[in-house]
Formats: structure tokens, sequence, C-alpha cells
């Protein structure tokens, strides 16, 4: 299941919902992402995260899809932030549910590759000396590329 | 009119999320480029990018693809999520 929140949601609460929604598998990988509060030198006030609807939760369903396809999966949960985030707010959550836990954690570590370099989401990082739009970094690119290989 | 719309930073140098704009004779998305270059020459300049993928009816398009005035053409630069 792929949701894109414009508000805060509860890391916690929607982990513990997943576990209970997914039974009892064998194998739960949960990855939370938040939002770091600082960037090098410089104090982040805000991150922002512009979407496309419709078009943003259909790519993070393409991603999904593909990782039900290659690994033997149970259960899968993305919960992704838009709009203004603040210091330490959660901003991504990808569950994975698996008999095992190898296939928990592959299906998961591809999904946030995918997530960072193929979902559509542009973020805007706000700091005391300015904004700048971020961009995947060469590492991101090439981390997304192992599942290529690999596949 | 078509409807564009611009994302992430294109939408900062647009200074617009979304405009009407009249095709004219573009008949394709480069000469779309074109036209808003002539119009708005950092924008134009942005757009030329390599990086900027084009999305027309919410669908990516691969090469230089046909719009007709109907359409909703998203210009997209580099995503990035998580």
């Amino acid at each position: 299941m792929v949701r894109v929140l414009e508000t805060p949601f509860d890391l916690n609460a929607e982990i513990a919902a997943f576990n209970d929604r997914a039974g009892a598998p064998g194998a739960v990988v949960t990855f939370s992402g938040v939002v770091r509060g600082q960037a090098g030198e410089n104090a982040v006030t805000a991150l922002e995260l512009d979407h496309f609807p419709g078009v943003t939760e259909r790519s993070i369903t393409e991603i999904e899809a593909e990782a039900r396809a290659r690994w033997p999966v149970s259960d899968i949960e993305i919960i992704h932030r838009v709009g203004r985030l603040g210091p330490e707010e959660p901003i991504v959550l990808v569950c994975v549910a698996a008999a095992h836990r190898r296939e928990a954690f592959e299906a998961a570590d591809f999904l946030m590759d995918y997530l960072k370099t193929k979902a559509m989401f542009w973020k805007k990082e706000h700091r005391a000396d300015g904004a700048t739009w971020i961009e995947p970094r060469a590492e991101d690119y090439k981390d997304a590329a192992r599942w290529e290989e690999s596949g | 009119m078509a409807r564009l719309m611009f994302f992430g930073k294109l939408g900062d140098i647009a200074q617009a999320r979304s405009r009407e704009f009249p095709l004219g004779n573009a008949e394709t998305v480069s000469a779309l480029k074109a036209a808003i270059a002539g119009s708005d020459e950092a924008l134009g300049a942005a757009l030329a990018d390599p990086s900027v993928r084009c999305i027309v009816n919410e669908v990516l398009t691969q090469g230089d693809a046909a719009i007709s005035d109907k359409d909703e053409i998203a210009f997209i630069p580099p995503v990035s999520g998580g």
C-alpha cells in the first residue's frame, strides 16, 4: 500500500499497525527516514517536498509492484510525506513483510534506492544561509543501479 | 491553450507552478521549449537541460513527443525522494 501524506504521521503507530496487519510472517523490515537538522555547517530549518498529485502515487505504486515481482514478500507499506517538514519529522517509512529476512531486507533496500532516484518527488532544503533544491547524489544513482545489474 | 506545469526548481524559475500557454505552431515538445525560451530566457535555458523530462497528460514522454492545445504538459527536473 502506498500513501502520500500532506500532514505528519506517527512512525511508531504506523509500524505497529503494519505488524498487526502482517500477522506473523517470519520477518518484518522497516526503514524510517527523518529530516536531518543539520546540512554540513548549517542548521536545516525546513524541508519542502514537491510532488505531482496522482503521478507521484503511481510512480511509487510501480516501484512497489516491481519489488513484489522480484521478491516473495507478503506485504509492503510505503508512506511518504509531502509539503513542508521541520527537522526530525518523519519523511518516509518503508515496511516489508516476508517469510525470511533476506527478501525482506533486500526488498526494503531496493524500495528506498528507487524512492530516492525514481519516485516523483522534488526536495528543497531551507537553511539559515538560503534554500537549495536537492538532487540525488552520484552514490544514490549508483545504489539504484545495483538492482539493474543484478536483476 | 495548453496547460504547462513546472515542478521542483523549475517552478521557482518559472515563478509559477502552472500556466496557460498558446502552443501556436509548436507541435512538439522541442518546439514548445523553443517558444518558451523566446519569452522567458531563464526558463528556456533551464528546460534545455538534458536532465529535464516531460510528462504529457500524466505519461512520461520518450523522444520529442507531439503535443496539442488540449494537453497538460509537465516539465520535471531530476527527482529525489526519501
